[in-house]
């Protein structure tokens, strides 16, 4: 008879024999069971904890890898700006300080001949009264047959002609050095506008000047790889990944109505009911298209200097590079008269297919259809206009690359941080649950560790007093 | 020049890997059953093949045949185009081929007898032949099969990679007495599809006419 068969046919013995032999059994292994858990859950802790301080290690070479990048990357950028705002310094000094000593001697000059004319202007005071004594020594003769009023009444008379005579020379005089007042305006103002002129280019200069020193302390902070120009520099690249990837998503939306204004006219040119993998010919006609202008834009701002993805072209001669402008946006131009021939053609074809499905459907032909030149030329324009506005993606392109670098380093060291505090809290786990499986070994197996616990408990029995074993003498 | 060799073989070999070895054109043979009363039914076919008209893509194959007492004949074909890469082309394609349906419908007399065996066989046949991705067989009938004397139709069909949508079958007179005739006409048609290794459907509703393609 098959154990089975005894179990089935006597359940109420077999079973307590079956628990009891296996209490036993596990009683007997209790030792061994517990290294074996404590073994295996300290290994695995234990490696848990190695892989967890492996990654701690990796996110801190990361970490210091990303900042040098950080500070490299954020020291070039402000060189960059130094050297621009040098260019314009440079420029501004050559530009008006260098004819600062003609402006000096025109200045000079006006101020020469402000001061000769204002010197010929100045005020004459009338001849000072001498009559007035003569009066007096008239009026002190005594008047005894009236001749002295006569005499008064003649020097009334001479004083009143030399009045009137030294009125007129001094009316004239005053018109004289009005007339030269008059001319020293057009000097006076022109020395105004002169000193306006190298105040606002002094301004300018101290303005650039305060510039400069602002991205000189700057990059003495980087250089210096300060706390401090990291975080903002840190700050800087993930407002750029932002914004740059805004302007992407907006561009790409660009791209998607610039396709769907391309994709249907193409099938005319490369046939509808041909494709290449799972995709239509003409669609990816259109992709292509589109990404050739992409291309084509890049150049152009690479040419243009503008942006710097291509170190090649940034290298190439000036004579090369315009040609390189040239040749760019003669195929951007041409890919956006086709592009624009095409709209014309996508409206034709939507205008047809629209009066197929309306004659399929049954209704009348529509006669008295707004034959409207609008949407026509609309989707022209867009289609010559896009392309040019693609070319633009080239400049939000190069942040989104340049951000990204640090973007992703902060990610992963992020992730690697992430994944060091998981390991370790699965090893923590891991070291608590071999403590727990022990406890619950012992607890399945608690009647014979009780009774073990009893037995040990238990006073020995008294054990008679040991005699010495000394030998008897007879 | 070794190497320019060597790069322009594997540029073939790129692009001949690029190109697609599966079709994705559609082919659709329809079947009008011109037999007895089922010829008022005609109006609605017309708006069917509209649709189809509407629905296909350039490149697309689309054919129309009869179901008379043979028609396992290529005289029983009505119109039949594989529509033109170019939209503008497909468009008048299309045009033409409406017309020339709708002066079929007008002028079409009564079969005797209903060969819906044969017109599928010779759906099949074509539908091979176009090389399309997808092969679709409409059968526009009751699907009461009526053989003249002497016509043999007890043939397996081989119709692998082909679906049978069999449109409008409408119920009749011994049908609506004992629907199990109706019942049974339909699981037969059913089996005898399926065992040819084609998928079967059956659309009545035709305000839903997406599903005939979808």
């Amino acid at each position: 008879m098959s154990l089975p068969a005894i179990i089935e046919n006597n359940p109420m013995v077999a079973w307590p024999v079956i628990l009891v032999t296996l209490l036993v059994l596990l009683y007997l292994a209790r030792q061994q069971m517990h290294r074996m858990i404590k073994a295996f859950t300290r290994v695995t802790s234990q490696a848990l904890r190695l892989a967890s301080r492996s990654l701690l290690l990796a996110e801190r070479q990361l970490k210091q890898r990303n900042r040098e990048v950080l500070l490299a990357s954020g020291a070039m950028d402000v060189e960059k700006e130094l050297e621009r705002e040098f260019h314009r310094v440079d420029a501004v000094v050559k530009r008006d300080l260098q004819t600062y000593p003609a402006f000096h001697r025109s200045m000079s000059d006006l101020i020469t001949r402000i001061d000769e004319d204002y010197r010929k202007s100045t005020d004459v005071p009338p001849s000072p009264p001498a009559w007035i004594a003569a009066i007096e020594a008239v009026a002190q003769v005594p008047n005894t047959d009236g001749g002295v009023a006569e005499i008064l009444g003649e020097i009334n008379n001479t004083l009143d002609r030399h009045h009137k005579s030294a009125m007129d020379s001094y009316r004239k005089a005053s018109q004289e050095r009005h007339g030269l007042l008059n001319k020293m305006m057009p000097f006076w103002r022109k020395l105004g506008e002169t000193l306006d002129q190298v105040g606002k280019t002094i301004t300018g200069l101290f303005e650039r000047s305060e510039k400069i020193s602002n991205k000189m302390d700057e990059y003495e902070q980087i250089r210096a790889g300060e706390d401090q120009a990291e975080r903002r520099l840190s700050s800087s690249s993930l407002t750029q990944f932002f914004i740059s990837g805004l302007v992407m998503m907006i561009a790409i939306g660009g791209a998607i109505i610039n396709f769907n204004l391309i994709a249907l006219p193409m099938s005319e040119m490369v046939g509808g009911g041909s494709y290449i993998g799972n995709f239509k010919t003409s669609n990816v006609a259109a992709l292509v298209i589109i990404l050739v202008e992409i291309s084509m834009g890049l150049f152009l701002m690479e040419s243009l200097r503008i942006t710097h993805l291509f170190p090649v072209i940034g290298q190439l001669d000036d004579k090369m590079r315009r040609k390189m402008i040239w040749i760019s946006f003669i195929i951007l131009f041409t890919l956006a008269g086709v592009e624009s021939a095409l709209a014309f053609m996508r409206d034709r074809i939507a205008a047809d297919m629209q009066a197929l499905r309306q004659s399929l459907a049954g209704a009348e032909a529509v006669t008295s259809q707004v034959e409207s030149l609008i949407p026509t030329i609309g989707q022209m324009v867009m289609g010559f206009v896009l392309p040019f506005a693609l070319t633009f993606v080239a400049i939000p392109l190069e942040s989104f690359i340049h951000s990204s670098r640090t973007v992703l380093g902060v990610s992963v060291a992020w992730v690697l941080r992430a994944a060091a505090f998981i390991l370790r809290l699965i090893g923590n786990i891991t070291r608590h649950l071999g403590n727990a499986l022990i406890a619950l070994y012992d607890l399945l197996i608690f009647p014979a560790i009780w009774l073990e616990e009893k037995l040990h408990r238990q006073p020995k029995l008294e054990e008679p007093a040991q005699v010495p074993n000394e030998e008897v003498l007879p | 020049m070794t190497r320019l060799t060597l790069l322009l073989a594997g540029l073939l070999l790129l692009a001949s890997g690029c190109s697609d070895t599966t079709s994705h054109s559609k082919a659709v043979y329809m079947l009008l059953d011109t037999s007895g009363t089922y010829t008022r039914e005609l109006d609605k076919a017309a708006s069917i093949i509209n649709y189809l008209l509407g629905t296909l893509q350039p490149g697309d194959s689309l054919a129309v045949a009869r179901i008379d007492t043979g028609s396992f004949s290529e005289k029983d074909i009505v119109q039949k185009i594989t529509f033109d890469g170019r939209p503008s082309v497909s468009n008048q394609q299309k045009r033409d081929f409406k017309e020339n349906i709708d002066k079929f419908v007008k002028t079409v007399k009564g079969a005797a007898y209903t060969d819906i065996t044969g017109g599928i066989l010779q759906a099949a046949e074509y539908l091979y032949e176009t090389g399309s991705g997808r092969k679709v067989i409409l059968v526009f009938s009751d699907m009461e099969e009526e053989l003249a004397k002497g016509y043999v139709r007890d043939i397996p069909l081989q119709l692998q990679g082909v679906e049978v949508v069999a449109l409008n079958v409408t119920k009749l007179r011994g049908d609506i007495i004992d629907p199990r005739k109706y019942m049974s006409r339909l699981e037969d048609w059913k089996k005898k599809v399926e065992s040819g290794q084609g998928k079967w459907r059956v659309i009545n509703d035709l305000e839903r006419l997406e599903r005939i393609l979808e």
